[in-house]
C-alpha cells in the first residue's frame, strides 16, 4: 500500500526523521484556520499518489491566511495524471533552502536484500538521475539482520559524497529513515528532497511510503492509513470477503484458483478476444487453494454484480481445491442469486480439471443449468467466453 | 537422480500437528515421502497416527535429526512464527527447507534468506509461499498433488502452484524427473537459476520446462544464466501479459513496477536465450512434446 505525502510525514516524525510542521485538511475553509497555526503562512500541497505535483500546479505558496484559502480553493478538486485531489496539506513553508538531496530504502529483489540510496542530485525524478548521472547516485546493500547504525549510516554518506558539512547530520537522518522501514514493515521509504536549509539543518520536505500488506497482522495501525474513499467499489467488497480481486477493464469475468493460473486466464482470454471483437479479461480473481462451495460464491457473486462483465470464465485445475466443491459453489452460487431475486443473465464457461474433476463435471451435467456450459480445455473454454462475451 | 528430492530423503514437517500440516502429512505420506517426524515443542515426546504410520513429534528440528537422520523439513508454520521456525532449521543446519507458508511480511523473509548466507548456504531455502517440490514416484515436499502425473524425464520449475500443477497435467503421459515451484514472493531462497543449473547437472532430466510471471527480473536473468550454461532444451512460459501497472496479482511479487518487470520483457529476454515460449500453458506443453518427439 503506497500512502499518501502527509501519511509519509507522520510515520517520519513518529520514528525521529525531521519534517516540517504541517496539517491534512478537506475543505479550502479549513485552510484558514491550519495557515494560521503555522504563523500566517503556509504551503499548500495537492495530496495525490503520484510524481509530478509540482509541475502540475498542485504546490502552492500562501503568504497569509486568505491566500491559503484561494489556493486550496484552486488544487482541492483538481485533476493531477487521473488522481482527482480529495485533500491537501497545510504544510509549514521552508525556510531557504540551500541544497536538495536524496535517500531511501527499498528492497532489491535481484539481490535478496535491503538497499540504501542516496545522491546529492535530489529535488528531481530520482529514476532520471539513475538513467542520465548514476555516478551520482550511490546504491549500498543493508543486510536485513544487520540494518543501519550510525556507522552504517557514515558509509552510504561517505559512497555518495554528501558535503562534509551535512555527513554528519545526513547519516542521522539515515538512522531514523531506517527505524521508520523497520517498524513500519515498509516496502519502500524515500525522502526526495531531503534539503538542507540556510541554517544549516537538514529536513524531509515530501517523502513517500510503500506498506507491506503482509505485515498487517503485527501493524494493526496501518489499516486506518488505507484510502478507503478511493478504492473501487468491487474491490472494496471482495477485499471485505477476503477475496484477492483486481478489476479491469474488460468484459469477460474471470474465476480461477492460483494467482499463476488465473495470471495466465487473462492472458488466454484476451488472446481468444483478439479473434472476438477484442474482448478482454474484466478482472482477477483468485479464489485461493482448498476454495470451497462458499468462496466460489462469494466469487461469483462479485463478478457478476460487475456491469462491465457479460460472459464469466471458471478456470479451475483442482490441486489441493476439488473440482466437486468448485462445482457445487456454482451452483448453489446461481442459486442463491436467484433466490434473492437478482436475475442472472450473463451465461458462464466453467472449465475443471484435475482433483474430482469428473465428479465436478458431471454435477454440472446434472444441474443442466441453461447459462453454465462446460468446455474441458482452457483454450478452448476462453475462447467460448470471449465469444458469448463479443455476441451480448 | 532427479533434483533436491528422491527416495532417500527423510522429511520432517514444522508445523505438523496444525490443521494444514496433518491434511498433508497425510497426503504426502499417501505419495510415499518417507516422513520421519514432526516437530512441536509443546506435543515433543507424542506421535501422531497417519492411517497406521506413526509419526513422532520432536521439540526441536535439531532434535529431529539427531533422531531420525531427517535432511528435509517441509514447512506449514503461521505466517507470524515462520521466520522464528525458519531459522531453526537454518541454525540445525538441516540441508533443505521448503516454506509453504504464505503471507510472510518481507521483512521475514528478507531476515532469514540473509541469515542462511550468513549461515554459508548450508540450508537450501525452498520458498515462501510455494507448492514445495516433487520427484514422482519417490517423494513429494509439500502440497503438489501426487496423483496428476508420473515419473518421466522433464522437469520443471515454476513461480507458481497451480500453473505447475496445469503443466504437469499437460505432459502427465511423458512424466517428471522433479517438479519445484519455486514462489511467487519478492523474497525466495530457490530461483529458476538453481533449479535451471540442478536440471542441467541431472543425468535423468532430457528438457527444462520454466515458467515464469511479472515481477523482479528472475526470468531475465535465468534467461542469461541459460545462454551461457544450459545445454539441455528449455521451454518457457510467462503469465501476466494482461496485468495492469503497479497492481499486485495474487503472489505478493506479481507486480509491474513502472516498465520493469513486465511478461513482455520476460518473454523476449527468453526468446533471445533460444528458448521457445508458448502463449499459453497448453501451446508451451505442445512445444515441450515437439522437442522430445524429436
Amino acid at each position: 500500500m503506497d500512502l499518501f505525502e502527509y501519511q509519509a510525514r507522520d510515520l517520519f516524525a513518529k520514528h525521529g526523521v525531521p519534517v516540517l510542521a504541517g496539517e491534512v485538511i478537506d475543505t479550502p475553509e479549513a485552510a484558514r484556520a491550519a495557515t494560521e497555526r503555522l504563523g500566517g503562512k503556509s504551503v499548500v500541497k495537492a495530496q495525490v499518489k503520484v510524481g509530478g505535483r509540482g509541475k502540475a500546479g498542485g504546490v502552492k505558496l500562501a503568504a497569509t491566511p486568505e491566500e491559503a484559502v484561494a489556493r486550496a480553493t484552486d488544487i482541492l478538486g483538481m485533476d493531477i495524471k487521473g488522481h482527482t485531489v480529495h485533500k491537501v496539506m497545510i504544510a509549514e513553508t521552508a525556510p531557504e533552502i540551500a541544497e536538495e538531496y536524496y535517500v531511501s530504502y527499498l528492497l532489491d529483489r535481484t539481490n535478496r536484500t535491503f538497499l540504501a540510496m542516496a545522491s546529492v542530485a535530489g529535488g528531481m525524478d530520482i529514476e532520471e538521475v539513475a538513467a542520465t548521472t548514476p555516478e551520482k547516485l550511490a546504491k549500498v546493500p543493508v543486510d536485513a539482520n544487520k540494518g543501519v547504525d550510525i556507522e552504517k549510516a557514515r558509509e552510504i554518506v561517505a559512497q555518495a559524497q554528501f558535503p562534509a558539512e551535512v555527513a554528519e547530520k545526513v547519516a542521522e537522518v539515515l538512522v531514523t529513515l531506517w527505524k521508520t522501514f523497520v517498524a513500519e514493515d515498509a516496502l519502500l521509504v524515500e525522502v526526495n528532497p531531503l534539503a538542507k536549509v540556510a541554517s544549516g539543518e537538514v529536513i524531509a520536505l515530501d517523502g513517500k511510503v510503500s506498506l507491506d500488506a503482509n505485515a498487517d497482522f503485527r501493524q494493526p495501525e496501518h489499516e486506518a492509513l488505507e484510502d478507503k474513499a478511493a478504492a473501487n467499489p468491487l474491490e472494496a467488497a471482495a477485499k471485505a470477503k477476503g477475496l484477492n480481486y483486481v478489476k479491469l477493464d474488460g468484459e469477460v469475468g474471470i474465476i480461477g484458483n492460483g494467482a499463476g493460473l488465473v495470471m495466465s486466464t487473462l492472458d488466454v482470454v484476451a488472446y481468444a478476444g483478439e479473434n472476438h471483437g477484442g474482448v478482454k479479461p474484466a478482472n482477477f480473481l483468485d479464489i485461493g487453494g482448498g476454495a470451497s462451495a462458499e468462496v466460489m460464491a462469494n466469487g461469483l457473486e462479485i463478478i457478476l454484480g460487475d456491469p462491465d462483465v457479460k460472459s464469466v470464465f471458471v478456470n479451475v485445475f483442482g490441486g489441493i481445491t476439488a473440482c466437486d466443491e468448485v462445482a457445487n459453489g456454482i451452483v448453489q452460487a446461481l442459486e442463491l442469486l436467484a433466490s434473492r431475486g437478482d436475475e442472472v443473465t450473463k451465461p458462464l464457461v466453467v472449465r475443471l480439471d484435475g482433483n474430482n474433476a469428473e465428479l465436478g463435471r458431471k454435477i454440472l451435467s446434472d444441474a443442466n443449468h441453461p447459462l453454465v456450459q462446460r468446455v474441458d480445455t482452457m483454450d478452448g473454454a476462453a475462447d467460448k467466453a470471449a465469444e458469448l462475451a463479443a455476441a451480448k | 537422480m532427479a533434483i533436491f528430492l528422491n527416495k532417500d530423503s527423510k522429511v520432517i514437517v514444522q508445523g505438523m500437528t496444525g490443521a494444514t500440516g496433518m491434511k498433508h502429512t497425510k497426503l504426502m505420506l499417501g505419495d510415499g515421502t518417507n516422513i520421519v517426524g514432526g516437530v512441536n515443542p509443546r506435543k515433543a515426546g507424542t506421535t501422531v497416527d497417519f492411517d497406521g504410520t506413526e509419526v513422532p513429534v520432536f521439540g526441536t528440528v535439531a532434535e529431529a535429526m539427531k533422531e531420525t537422520g531427517a535432511n528435509v523439513s517441509v514447512l506449514f508454520v503461521p505466517p507470524a512464527f515462520a521466520k522464528a521456525a525458519v531459522v531453526e532449521a537454518i541454525d540445525a543446519e538441516i540441508p533443505l527447507a521448503v516454506v509453504i507458508t504464505e503471507g510472510i511480511a518481507v521483512h521475514d523473509s528478507a531476515a532469514f534468506y540473509a541469515y542462511a548466507v550468513e549461515k554459508g548456504n548450508k540450508t537450501r531455502l525452498i520458498g515462501p509461499n510455494c507448492p514445495g517440490l516433487i520427484t514422482p514416484g519417490q517423494s513429494n515436499a509439500g502440497i503438489i498433488p501426487g496423483d496428476i502425473t508420473k515419473p518421466g524425464r522433464i522437469g520443471l520449475v515454476s513461480k507458481s502452484g497451480t500453473l505447475t500443477y496445469q503443466m504437469m497435467y499437460e505432459l502427465r503421459d511423458i512424466g517428471f524427473s522433479s517438479a519445484v515451484g519455486i514462489g511467487g514472493d519478492p523474497v525466495i531462497g530457490t530461483t529458476h537459476i538453481d533449479c535451471l543449473a540442478a536440471f542441467e547437472a541431472d543425468p535423468e532430466t532430457d528438457l527444462i520446462v520454466m515458467i515464469g510471471e511479472i515481477g523482479g527480473d528472475a526470468e531475465e536473468r535465468a534467461a542469461d544464466f541459460i545462454k551461457a550454461n544450459v545445454t539441455k532444451p528449455v521451454v518457457g512460459y510467462v503469465a501476466g501479459f494482461t496485468a495492469p501497472e503497479g497492481k499486485t496479482m495474487g503472489h505478493a511479487g506479481a507486480i509491474v513496477s513502472g516498465s520493469s518487470g513486465t511478461a513482455q520483457a520476460k518473454k523476449e529476454a527468453l526468446e533471445a536465450a533460444g528458448v521457445k515460449v508458448g502463449k499459453t500453458p497448453t501451446e508451451t506443453a505442445k512445444l515441450a512434446r515437439a522437442i522430445l518427439a524429436g
